[in-house]
């Protein structure tokens, strides 16, 4: 997947590479020796891409979180786990197609991998319902856990999501109760769960399938109660102040890391994942080993009851 | 989440595009003045528009005489309608929200916190209390949507877990009374994580066998919804209350189009499965304490 989209913010990046490609070009015609100038060029892209991404805004964290060649969860599956048995269907209305998962095996180990699937194009993300689980996403997400339970299977979650659908079919299925369900039976989850957010977790839809012993996040992907344009529409009542809530919101995986409310954060590379792709699988991969290296030697009882204690700390009030 | 406010100035306290300007904000009178209204006052029902004596309003538990309407009532009148002889003690009742991610809007949310808190009477959008109803031991967390639109945020996250540690240990069946618009922006992803924190705290109370019943009143939406309001052993819900995970307009907008009539409704939601019943303002203690005779016998 090569990157054929680039944000204004990496314009200065992109101005220099086309440079690169033409004094390139030109040396290959070999007429003049241009060497010397091409090592120039490569050190003045590698400083111009430390400094743009050493201080992206929230806002701009946001943006590479939807970049469209970011690896999405079967990109992860296909590159980080083998044997993948996908299953389908939450055995009451349909197969959702925004959230996908089966069984697998990560470096040799049995695992169930759940996550929330975007398209790359229009007839994708119609079918994916651009990442917005219905109820019944959450019904199959939870059915899968359930199963991975029964066989005393790890649970990974990929989590990334602009939101669970609002629309009248999910309301009448009960959006809020399929979620409800799942944190509350998330909890008490008797094998090891490990959340990752690979993109976006907007709001209830993301935290859906968020509860977890460790809850990381990718370097370059956000996480909050709302998106910072909806935040923008109902406090500012304007769809301009995205940048500002993007800030005030405090959703980046440090800021959110900080605060105490994800366990950890996988590096990327340079810019996002999507500039690499195999850096972010191997980060990917290696994160979970490590988690399930920690987590599995447990005692069941013990990391329920240290799961439901972190998040029970979860706040802050005055007394 | 999807956070609906009914009015457009509730979110700023009151205050808006008037042709009047007030010189002073707020109301003053505490909750618990407000209660002895003396005679001759009236009270003009929201949706039918009849007028009735407001003493008439309350002894009908502020449900409209001639069409039923339940209109909005805050904690104080709950305990009130609930707890035997109207004797309760609070917990936590000192407990209010602190900033943890110095937010600022349009406004600091640290001075949002203050004009509500002088608006209402209130430290939040939540308060717990035990009594009895109809003799039976019962611990009740109710929310306030006077108070920033009801919002969740760590104040009524931690106060609902310590209510239901609270059950935990006394055995105590718990009811929780929703009216939310969902959960608070101006805390961000810790608004977000009360949903985590209250789910885990119901599953154990699930374990324990001890009876959660959940009373949504109109409106119940967002992260409320999607958490604490629908995991009840029993979902029940006043007349006509909307309920839902999505706002109206949220859902109008992504659609296009009109929402059908009743869409999100109590009566809605029972037909298609989510709400055990729907109890009117009046039958509620005595219909609690009948579910409760059944199932809690000790």
């Amino acid at each position: 997947m090569a990157n054929n989209h680039w944000f204004d913010f990496e314009k200065e990046i992109v101005d220099l590479m086309d440079q690169l490609e033409k004094t390139k070009e030109s040396n290959a015609k070999g007429k003049v020796d241009l060497s010397d100038m091409i090592v120039t060029l490569e050190e003045k892209i590698q400083l111009a891409k430390e400094a743009t991404y050493s201080k992206l805004t929230g806002w701009q964290k946001v943006q590479i979180s939807r970049h469209q060649n970011r690896p999405y969860t079967l990109d992860y599956i296909e590159h980080i786990a083998t044997n993948f048995i996908e299953l389908h269907g939450d055995r009451q209305v349909k197969d959702d197609k925004a959230i996908v998962g089966g069984f697998a095996e990560i470096g040799g180990r049995p695992v169930m991998i759940i996550g929330q699937q975007k398209g790359r194009n229009t007839k994708e993300r119609q079918l994916r319902n651009f990442g917005m689980p219905n109820p019944e996403g959450y019904r199959k997400a939870l059915r899968l856990m359930k199963l991975a339970e029964k066989f005393n299977v790890p649970i990974i979650t990929l989590i990334d999501t602009p939101g669970a659908s609002p629309g009248l079919e999910a309301e009448e299925r009960g959006q809020g109760e399929a979620i409800a369900r799942n944190l509350m039976e998330m909890s008490v989850l008797k094998v090891p769960v490990i959340c990752i957010v690979i993109g976006e977790g907007a709001s209830g839809g993301a935290l859906g399938i968020g509860i977890g012993d460790k809850v990381l996040m990718m370097q370059y992907t956000w996480y909050s109660v709302i998106s910072p344009e909806s935040c923008s529409s109902i406090l500012w009542r304007t769809w301009e102040k995205k940048e500002l809530a993007a800030e005030a919101l405090k959703l980046s995986a440090t800021d959110m890391l900080g605060n105490g409310l994800v366990d950890g954060i996988i590096p990327e590379p340079l810019g996002g994942a999507h500039h690499s792709p195999e850096v972010a699988y191997e980060n990917i991969k290696q994160a979970i080993l490590d988690s399930l290296d920690e987590l599995t030697g447990m005692d069941p009882d013990e990391r329920i009851g240290k799961r439901i204690d972190k998040f029970s700390r979860m706040g802050v009030v005055v007394e | 989440m999807n956070f609906e406010f009914e009015d457009e100035d509730e979110l700023n306290g009151g205050e808006g595009s008037k042709w009047y300007k007030r010189t002073w904000s707020g109301i003053f009178t505490k909750t618990e003045e407000k209660k002895a209204t003396p005679d001759g006052l009236w009270e003009k029902c929201k949706r039918c528009k009849e007028v009735a004596p407001t003493k008439d309003w309350i002894s009908n538990r502020y449900v409209c005489p001639s069409c039923s309407y339940h209109e909005k009532i805050g904690s104080a009148e709950y305990f009130d309608i609930l707890f035997d002889g109207g004797e309760y003690t609070e917990i936590n009742a000192s407990m209010s929200s602190g900033d943890p991610l110095n937010f600022t809007d349009t406004a600091p949310y640290v001075d949002r916190i203050v004009v509500a808190q002088k608006k209402t009477g209130l430290k939040d959008a939540l308060r717990t209390a035990h009594g009895n109803i109809n003799g039976i031991p019962l611990m009740v967390a109710c929310m306030d949507f006077n108070f920033i639109g009801g919002s969740m945020g760590s104040v009524v996250g931690e106060k609902i877990a310590r209510a239901i540690d609270y059950c935990l240990e006394t055995k105590t069946p718990f009811l929780m009374i929703s009216k939310s618009g969902g959960a608070r922006m101006m805390e961000a992803a810790f608004s977000l994580m009360q949903m985590a924190k209250t789910s885990a705290k119901l599953a154990l109370l699930n374990k324990a066998g001890v009876p959660y019943i959940s009373l949504m009143t109109n409106p119940t939406t967002g992260g409320v919804t999607a958490s604490y309001a629908m995991l009840g052993d029993f979902n029940i819900a006043e007349p006509e209350a909307l309920i839902g995970f999505a706002g109206p307009r949220v859902i109008r907008e992504t659609i296009g189009k009109d929402l059908p009539k009743g869409f999100q409704s109590s009566e809605f939601l029972v037909e298609h499965g989510f709400l055990d019943f729907i109890v009117t303002r009046k039958e509620l203690k005595n219909k609690l304490s009948q579910l409760l005779s059944i199932i809690w016998k000790k």
